[in-house]
């Protein structure tokens, strides 16, 4: 038998799994649209307000089905807030340091987490405008990733009390 | 017929730490489990029922691990539950106990909680891709630090403040055996030369990783009354919850949460909780949530919070509203565990049974515990008289 120095404690044992995802009829609306370049969002037909992306078909507040009509939203849009990522971890898709930021596109009336670039991350405010830079459209698949990265666009800062209630 | 008066007679936990290899998580949990009873004067076999709480399977990989820690328990022929509330679990693991007792359905409940970190990988379970958004998710602090960003700017708190949370609850843990880390050396200086991991959270700002259980014996009335030992009254439970995404969402300051406090104190009889509660134990995994949960709480007015941290309000010496004593889950974070830790330790504190980080003549104290994106709260009072 092993002695005491060679004992088994712990094994390592990894586990994995690709899942298929069934958006709904409001998200795969959504998704359809990033395939054409166009942000696609829904309106709940009770308290009006317009969400991006349609994620779960119905308002998570009123609790009905979204109108199946298209609204349009973006492309640009205003950092709510933000955070600098700077810690690296497993599975991590982007390299730090990198921004997170919270955009609230014109039209959608919830933020969306998205990359913002091309600008230093202490250069970074609440209420920046931003706009989106789209990979090349050969690369475009139903997915977010459609747009690489926002980016500042030079428009005058969005006032405070204009967002508040997006935080 | 009213609910059934009871009380937490035995509470118990592992020493928190980074890795427990030398345990199973069956392990892990029957060591809590048996502090609990001992220190409840009981053994399993007096136990009617046991419920189960942790955060997401994904963390340690290991899907319902309650059928395998009933076995660990003793709990074969019993009733036996699992509560998924995510990080808050461990608080509303020991509520669906308390209501259970309170039901009259059962005298003597084992509550149970835990996590073993070092088993799996939170940071990667907490930011795996999902299908509809941008990859850039960077597990818990990249989920709260934008929210503790729009908090500070909001309440135009000095930058400070989360650092000076930090020390405190890194201090109070040096009281506190049970605690993952000891670490007696930080001043606010130190701390906030400390790097940014999610700017604007520091690295002494955010919680460990730990491995760690907690349990908790809470019986009813006439068998709490027939023990020895201290108890502390369960006066007011609440839990709610709220969707995680949705426009117009106060995500600094949920209305779940303030919905979950004002119910609380409604329940309790307390109309004036800065005054009326001598400790609380509150959900914290990044400093800066202590001022805006003493907000979102009630202890204090929208963009307030802070000021009670610079006046040394929250202080364990010299504090007249102590928060986390223990050193909180700044200083030992077993996600699934946490909550119920919090809620051990007010119980501790009522019970007089909190050693060196005893709050000198605590008779009313909370229990406090968050979830998921800020979306399930938590909450109970216990109190050393009956209610």
């Amino acid at each position: 038998m092993s002695n005491e120095a060679e004992d088994v404690l712990r094994i390592r044992t990894p586990i994995g799994v690709d899942y298929a995802w069934s958006a709904g009829r409001r998200s795969s609306a959504y998704l359809n649209g990033l395939l054409e370049g166009r942000l696609i969002g829904k309106r709940c037909p009770s308290c009006t307000r317009v969400y991006f992306p349609p994620r779960n078909g119905n308002c998570p507040m009123c609790g009905v089905l979204l109108v199946d009509d298209d609204v349009e939203v973006g492309p640009n849009g205003t950092v709510t807030t933000f955070c600098v990522v700077n810690v690296p971890f497993l599975g991590q898709k982007i390299t730090p340091p990198y921004v997170a930021a919270t955009i609230l596109l014109d039209g959608a009336d919830i933020g969306m987490q998205h990359l913002l670039q091309e600008v230093d991350a202490a250069d970074v405010r609440m209420g920046m405008r931003v706009e989106p830079v789209w990979a090349p459209r050969e690369d475009w698949g139903p997915t977010m990733e459609n747009i690489t990265h926002f980016r500042p666009s030079g428009e005058p800062d969005v006032d405070f009390t204009d967002y508040a209630g997006q935080l | 017929m009213g609910a059934v008066r009871c009380a937490v007679v035995g509470v118990g936990q592992t020493h928190h730490t980074s890795c427990r290899a030398d345990v199973s998580i069956a392990g892990l949990v029957r060591e809590a489990a048996d502090r609990a009873l001992a220190d409840a004067g009981m053994t399993m076999d007096d136990i009617d029922a046991v419920v189960i709480g942790k955060a997401p399977d994904m963390l340690e990989g290991v899907m319902m691990p309650e059928l395998w820690l009933a076995e660990a328990l003793a709990a074969a022929g019993k009733p036996v539950f699992r509560v998924h509330t995510a990080g808050s679990v461990g608080g509303s693991t020991a509520i669906v106990a308390a209501q259970h007792v309170m039901s009259g359905v059962h005298k003597r409940v084992l509550a149970v909680a835990f996590e073993k970190q070092s088993d799996g990988n939170a940071m990667w379970a907490l930011s795996v891709p999902v299908p509809f958004s941008m990859p850039v998710h960077a597990g818990a602090g990249g989920y709260f630090a934008p929210h503790v960003r729009a908090y500070i700017r909001r309440s135009e708190a000095p930058g400070y403040i989360g650092a000076m949370v930090a020390v405190k609850d890194r201090t109070n843990a040096c009281a506190n055996p049970y605690a993952h880390l000891h670490e007696p050396d930080w001043t606010l200086e130190a701390a906030m030369e400390s790097p940014m991991l999610w700017d604007p959270i520091r690295f002494v700002e955010t919680c460990p990783s730990s491995d760690g259980a907690a349990a908790l014996v809470i019986a009813a009335e006439d068998v709490a009354d027939a023990l020895p030992g201290p108890k502390a009254w369960i006066r007011a439970t609440s839990m709610r919850s709220e969707p995680t995404m949705f426009a117009g969402r106060n995500q600094v300051s949920p209305q779940a949460g303030k919905d979950c406090s004002a119910e609380l104190w409604r329940k309790a009889g307390i109309t004036d909780p800065l005054r009326e509660v001598d400790v609380a134990e509150i959900y914290v995994p990044f400093s800066w949530f202590e001022p805006m949960w003493l907000e979102n709480l009630g202890f204090a007015e929208r963009n307030e919070g802070w000021r009670l941290v610079e006046d040394g309000v929250t202080d364990l010496r010299g504090g007249s509203l102590p928060i986390n004593p223990s050193g909180g889950v700044l200083s030992s974070n077993p996600i699934g565990a946490s909550g119920m830790i919090r809620f051990g330790e007010a119980a501790m504190q009522v019970m007089g049974n909190a050693g060196d980080h005893q709050v000198d003549g605590a008779r009313t104290a909370v229990g406090h515990a968050y979830g998921g994106g800020s979306q399930f709260f938590a909450m109970w009072v216990v109190g050393a008289e009956k209610p």
